[in-house]
């Protein structure tokens, strides 16, 4: 069972996508597992032969049980952790099978809909899913409730309880260990709106860029270059990431939110982003992230930009050692050249883990980000 | 069956709101309110409106100005947009021109 995030403690296999004999290489989907963040595409990094499963579907194990073997290789796993964590313990004993929860059935549904058929106790597997390819929607489930004469139960929030939860604890134990520091930088976004409004005119709806895009593209090329805020903070302290991870704070429709990774954002161009970051919401908001987006981000960066606040004072998700917040783009009156001009502004926030990293480094970071923001044609 | 015109407006209706519900799966179709904004009611954002300009796109193949972007941001706004766009003697688009 890989560590999908520093706070998790154990997952529940939902369904194997592979058998006995099975040929697997690194990167395909082995399984799926539930997680507190929802249902999880579990990704081998390995090659291999599938020599046996160890785990039953429906059986909740802690992080670090051998979920599988391949053949000729008695420590193999079939979803091993990811090489930035091959220090964790791995040989915890596997639960025992009578332990088992009710199997639920892997199938396609959305986070709205799987926590309101949690909140009324109703098994998921016997829904049926009208949405795109069988998805069980909200409606799917309130209408077998319907059918069923059967009541509401319990207030929906309840189901939000788990994420709730998972949140709490990486952000309790952020504040609790990390000895934030934060910095704000107000920047002029004209440069970066014009360069993007252009960018766009000129091409059909499926090819435009939206803002985020930018933000990402930027904070990940300045990760690169600067020292102390790309990596993890563990027991040998700082190790720095060479691999720029962007986590990217997505929110949950009805509350909550996750940050899976956009790998290697410093060097992927401005449209491949974009394509991998529509699709990382659509799988975040339909339950289909998978583990190598999960646990990996070297930094996160959050954004409020669609909710009209200036700034915000983000939290390091442990064990990361930052993260980078941007505001909304904002009419303000701006000095240039001595008089006082209307400009799209945009303020960003840095929170950094003073354990690695000081406010002069940090606002060097942050000075970085803006600059590849004023030139928007070069990332 | 007859593509439906899509200067009906309960047909546009309909197929503006599987569109939506093809973007947001967890949006139930019958409890849609047409006056209210999508980002009101189903805590739509950026990508959200900028995915349901992608498949207003594909299903009508018409092109929208990014500035165009908020006349989407409501069903009543959007199928008022739509009709204007698509004119009264458009007929309806194939369901094969759908995106996802």
């Amino acid at each position: 069972m890989p560590s999908l995030g520093a706070d998790m403690e154990a997952g529940t296999l939902v369904e194997w996508r592979i058998d006995k004999g099975s040929r697997v290489k690194r990167g395909d989907v082995v399984a799926l597992v539930d997680t507190e963040k929802g249902v999880i595409d579990i990704e081998s990094f390995e090659d291999g032969v599938v020599e046996s499963l160890s785990v039953k579907p429906g059986v909740r194990v802690p992080v670090g049980t051998t979920l599988a073997l391949f053949e000729g290789e008695p420590v193999a796993h079939a979803a091993a952790l990811p090489p930035a964590r091959a220090g964790a313990p791995v040989a915890i004993p596997t639960m025992p099978p009578a332990a088992a929860p009710s199997v639920e059935r892997a199938r396609r549904i959305s986070p709205a809909a799987r926590a309101r058929a949690a909140s009324l106790g109703v098994d998921v597997a016997a829904i049926h899913g009208t949405g795109p390819q069988g998805v069980v929607t909200l409606a799917d489930v309130e209408a077998t409730v319907a059918a069923a004469g059967a009541k509401p139960a319990a207030p929906a929030a309840a189901g939000r309880a788990g994420i709730r939860n998972a949140i709490a604890a990486s952000m309790g134990r952020s504040k609790r260990e990390i000895p934030h520091y934060y910095l704000q930088l107000a920047l002029d976004f004209q440069a970066a709106a014009s360069w993007l409004e252009e960018f766009n005119r000129v091409r059909p709806v499926p090819e435009r860029l939206l803002p985020a895009v930018l933000l990402i593209k930027a904070t990940a090329r300045a990760a690169a270059e600067k020292d102390g805020f790309s990596g993890f903070y563990g027991a040998g302290g700082f190790a720095r990431s060479q691999a720029v991870h962007v986590g990217v704070a997505i929110a949950l429709r009805g509350g909550g939110l996750v940050a899976p990774a956009i790998l290697d954002a410093d060097r992927k161009p401005l449209p491949t982003i974009m394509h991998e970051l529509q699709d990382l919401v659509a799988r975040v908001r339909s339950g289909h992230m998978r583990s190598s987006e999960i646990g990996t981000a070297t930094l996160t960066i959050t954004s409020l930009g669609d909710e009209g606040v200036d700034l915000l004072l983000p939290i390091i998700y442990p064990p990361q050692v930052a993260i980078v917040g941007f505001g909304s783009v904002l009419e303000r009156p701006w000095a240039v050249d001595g008089r006082v001009e209307v400009r799209p502004v945009l303020n960003l926030t840095l929170a950094a883990d003073h354990r690695v990293t000081d406010g002069r480094l940090g606002a060097q970071f942050l000075a970085r980000i803006r600059d590849w923001l004023m030139k928007p044609a070069e990332l | 069956m007859t593509a439906p015109s899509a200067a009906d407006p309960q047909s546009l209706e309909a197929r503006i709101l599987a569109l939506l519900v093809e973007v947001a799966p967890d949006v139930d179709p019958a409890g849609v309110r047409p006056e209210r904004d999508f980002r009101d009611q189903f805590d739509f954002d950026s990508m959200d409106l900028f995915n349901f300009a992608t498949a207003i796109h594909g299903a009508f193949g018409i092109d929208i100005p990014e500035r165009d972007y908020r006349q989407l941001a409501s069903l009543a706004k959007c199928t008022a947009y739509l009709g204007t766009k698509l004119g009264p003697s458009t007929p309806g688009i194939s369901a094969a021109g759908k995106s996802s």
